[in-house]
């Protein structure tokens, strides 16, 4: 190392240190460097284990039909903190083939299957790289510009018909049942017989055979349709007696291509649609858009916008985590009664929120440059209430209840224990990271908004079973008390939007990454700009969606009765997870 | 002791059962079917049962509550409904999902188009109560509603066509009381400004 200090908020010029197998991306509004796909596996590996860059937070691609190229893009972090090393590897589109990053960073693992699916770029070296959230009856890869729906109606919104001819009329009668879908050529959907499927059965069926008793693995379906699952989730797993030997989860049931919904709608639409996505806690969705689409504009919002925001995504956090505490009873097998007094709380949260935005759920409260409207009368007085009373008194009670309680001690400790190493590698996020003892927070490690001015603590417990997730979400809750008593107490007057609303906004063109802690976990948005009214490419990077990458290391060598605890304690939303 | 953290927690449900009963024998009727009843219920310091009775009870929504859009029309002296909709198409153009269609009105005789929607229609099963369209309208013309039970047994009929979306400025007043009055506030001051403004135009014309 050279005499310089060199601190964690720097990024490296890699293009000096791999001098002919990397380049600085130069083009407008666009930043880090561009990887020859040959040479990716190397330059990565040296980032990883040289550099300390050892957190593979998203992958994903963007598909420039006008020049004929398909690119993955990846966001790399070094797990101590400090902004993104963001850099690209280009191929031809037709040949869309790059080398997997699979075997260096198990959190590519799906992300390159949902790349597979939705773009069509093929991933080599990648031992799954089956589709994941959609079905092989699936014609075509949605994401690519090229690809058009059956039921296509335009290229972008605002659609021309609706103004100022007024086309009207039942979608059942413009797109009729049985002409509204395409499968791919040759594919009958009478005859058809699901491979993929036989080849997960095989291939769990497989594993762990004891020749010398012949004993064979039972493989059992837990879900779609389970109560445990939260949703329509299906596990496949492989049991050896009680044990769980294989675990693939299974999903997609819930796809709906938000993506491909969000690149045909103009910035602001995409707003409310991102409320649909991780519906529990829509107000961190809002805020990771808005903080995404307001990099591009280079507008920031005014302070006491910000105050609003840090409030309610701190509203939301809270109300997340103890809505999970409820859904930890619930598949400890206390059915819903004490789960529903996880819900109070949130039902006075829920209505704070409708005093605000209009909706207890669907929020759509954020806007790019602040937010839709001020706080009601009132609002702010109730807000108090609850932060300085009711809300530490109901952790309080819960953490009475629960955390010497010993059916939750005797199940959780040391239950689906993920180390800090593999919690890194499998690109965890949120409590999950956290809980295993990587002290990883963005509104510490990468502050945005104002988090970087309020006083509260990054929560770390170290066991990595489902006991530590769970403290570790008790003490972020009290955090967010925190945080929430500092706003309220703090929060000033003025503006709260910057310049005027405005339905259509002007975005630069350029790519921008916008993260939040959400309480899932980090929750991106990548958004690449032409300087047209909708986005080029928009993409969510989930965290439901990545945290399920670490759901089989967490579950095998346990008890299948486990699974349902161990798959809680992620605490996944599967609106998320499919999207 | 083993089994004492098991204990504390059926004790605290135990507690949640008991106290429902208290408070009950503490306010009395009044407590339930009462606009008083469910505004003590969700108050923050609320103990004992927390549930509204729906339907019998009904939880009273916030002002800025959004369900479904509607028109505002101005309602005159001999019972005529006056849109404030000019059809500019700005709903339609912000709308996410784009469920709002207008046809625009043209003169029939110079074939301009005229300030006033001819056919504006809601596919209500598409909406997704975003507000956005309220949001942006420049002439306060479509707000959101409060009503949300709107079950019906078909899907015909979920295209509200501009007779059922129509409702008095009256309604609107009634229901967003706040935004109302500061919407006025705001409009008697523009007017006053552009005729402070008009004024010494018109002096000097004369002079």
């Amino acid at each position: 190392m050279s005499e310089e200090q060199v601190t964690v908020a720097q990024i490296p010029d890699i293009s000096l240190q791999f001098e002919g197998r990397v380049v600085k991306d130069t083009r407008a509004g666009y930043s880090g460097f561009i990887v020859g796909a040959e040479h990716l596996l190397d330059v990565v590996q040296t980032l990883r284990d040289e550099l300390g860059f050892d957190y593979l937070s998203s992958v994903t691609g963007v598909d420039y039909l006008p020049e004929g190229k398909m690119e993955v893009v990846y966001h790399l972090y070094r797990s101590i903190g400090g902004p993104a090393l963001v850099f690209k590897v280009q191929v031809p589109r037709d040949e869309a083939v790059v080398p997997s990053l699979y075997h260096i960073f198990k959190s590519a693992d799906w992300q390159e299957r949902e790349a597979w699916d939705l773009m069509g770029i093929r991933f080599v070296g990648h031992p799954d790289l089956r589709r994941i959230l959609t079905w092989e009856g699936f014609a075509g890869h949605p994401l690519r510009k090229d690809w058009k729906e059956p039921y296509f109606e335009e290229e972008t919104k605002p659609y021309k018909s609706r103004w100022p001819e007024g086309i009207t009329g039942y979608i059942e009668d413009n797109n009729p049942y049985h002409d509204n879908l395409q499968y791919p050529a040759g594919f009958d959907p009478e005859t058809w017989i699901p491979q993929a499927e036989e080849a997960l059965y095989a291939s769990a069926q497989k594993i762990g055979r004891d020749k010398e008793l012949h004993t064979d693995t039972v493989v059992v379906n837990l879900g779609p349709q389970h109560p445990s699952t939260h949703g329509v989730f299906r596990m496949v797993a492989a049991l050896d007696g009680e044990q769980v030997v294989f675990l693939k989860p299974v999903v997609g049931y819930l796809h709906r291509n938000h993506e491909k919904i969000g690149e045909r709608n103009t910035y602001l639409q995409n707003m409310p649609f991102t409320d649909r996505l991780d519906y529990v806690s829509s107000m961190s969705n809002n805020f990771g858009y808005a903080l995404a689409v307001e990099k591009l504009m280079g507008i920031k919002p005014p302070e006491r916008a910000d105050y609003i925001r840090v409030m309610m995504a701190e509203l939301t956090r809270w109300m997340n985590h103890v809505f999970s505490f409820g859904f930890l009873w619930n598949d400890l097998g206390s059915y819903f009664t004490p789960m529903i007094y996880a819900l109070e709380e949130r039902e006075l949260i829920l209505d704070i929120f409708e005093a605000v935005s209009g909706s207890r759920m669907m929020c759509n409260y954020f806007r790019f440059g602040g937010v839709a409207r001020d706080l009601p009368e009132g609002v702010l007085n109730k807000v108090k209430e609850l932060v300085f009373e009711r809300m530490p008194r109901q952790l309080d009670a819960i953490d009475k209840m629960l955390s010497t309680n010993e059916i939750v001690r005797n199940r959780c400790i040391g239950c689906g224990v993920l180390t800090a190493e593999q919690a890194i590698n499998n690109g965890a996020s949120g409590p999950n990271l956290r809980a295993s003892g990587v002290p990883y927070d963005i509104r510490r490690a990468d502050p945005y908004s104002i988090y970087d001015r309020l006083d509260f603590d990054v929560v770390v417990h170290y066991h990595g079973d489902v006991y530590d997730r769970y403290l570790t979400r008790l003490d972020e809750a009290r955090q967010s008390n925190r945080i929430l008593q500092q706003v309220v107490r703090d929060i000033p007057e003025g503006p709260i939007m910057t310049g005027k609303p405005a339905y259509q906004v002007r975005v630069p063109a350029g790519e921008a990454y916008g993260r939040v802690e959400a309480p899932k976990g980090e929750l991106g948005f990548y958004i690449v700009s032409t300087g047209k009214p909708n986005p080029w490419r928009y993409h969510v990077r989930a965290p439901s969606f990545i945290n399920l990458t670490s759901l089989e290391d967490m579950c095998r060598g346990g008890k299948i009765a486990d699974v349902v605890l161990n798959l809680g304690a992620i605490d996944i939303v599967l609106g998320e997870v499919d999207r | 002791m083993t089994g004492k953290g098991f204990l504390s927690m059926l004790l605290g449900v135990f507690k949640r059962f008991v106290m429902t009963y208290v408070e009950d024998f503490r306010k009395g009727k009044k407590r339930y079917y009462t606009a008083e009843g469910i505004e003590s219920r969700r108050k923050a310091d609320v103990q004992g049962i927390f549930t509204i009775q729906y339907p019998e009870e009904k939880l009273p929504v916030p002002e800025e509550f959004r369900f479904l859009p509607f028109l505002v029309y101005e309602e005159g002296p001999n019972g005529e409904k006056d849109l404030r909709c000019t059809s500019c198409g700005i709903c339609a153009k912000v709308c996410p999902p784009q469920c709002i269609s207008i046809v625009r009105t043209n003169d029939p005789v110079t074939g301009k188009p005229v300030p006033q929607p001819k056919e504006f229609y809601i596919d209500v099963d598409i909406c997704m109560n975003c507000g956005l369209c309220a949001e942006y309208c420049p002439f306060d013309a479509i707000k959101m509603d409060h009503d949300y039970e709107l079950a019906s047994y078909t899907r015909q009929g979920n295209i509200y066509d501009i007779e059922r979306l129509s409702k008095p400025v009256s309604y609107y007043a009634g229901i967003r009381p706040t935004n109302y009055s500061a919407e006025e506030h705001a409009r008697q001051e523009k007017e006053a400004l552009k005729a402070a403004a008009k004024k010494p135009a018109a002096t000097e014309g004369a002079g």
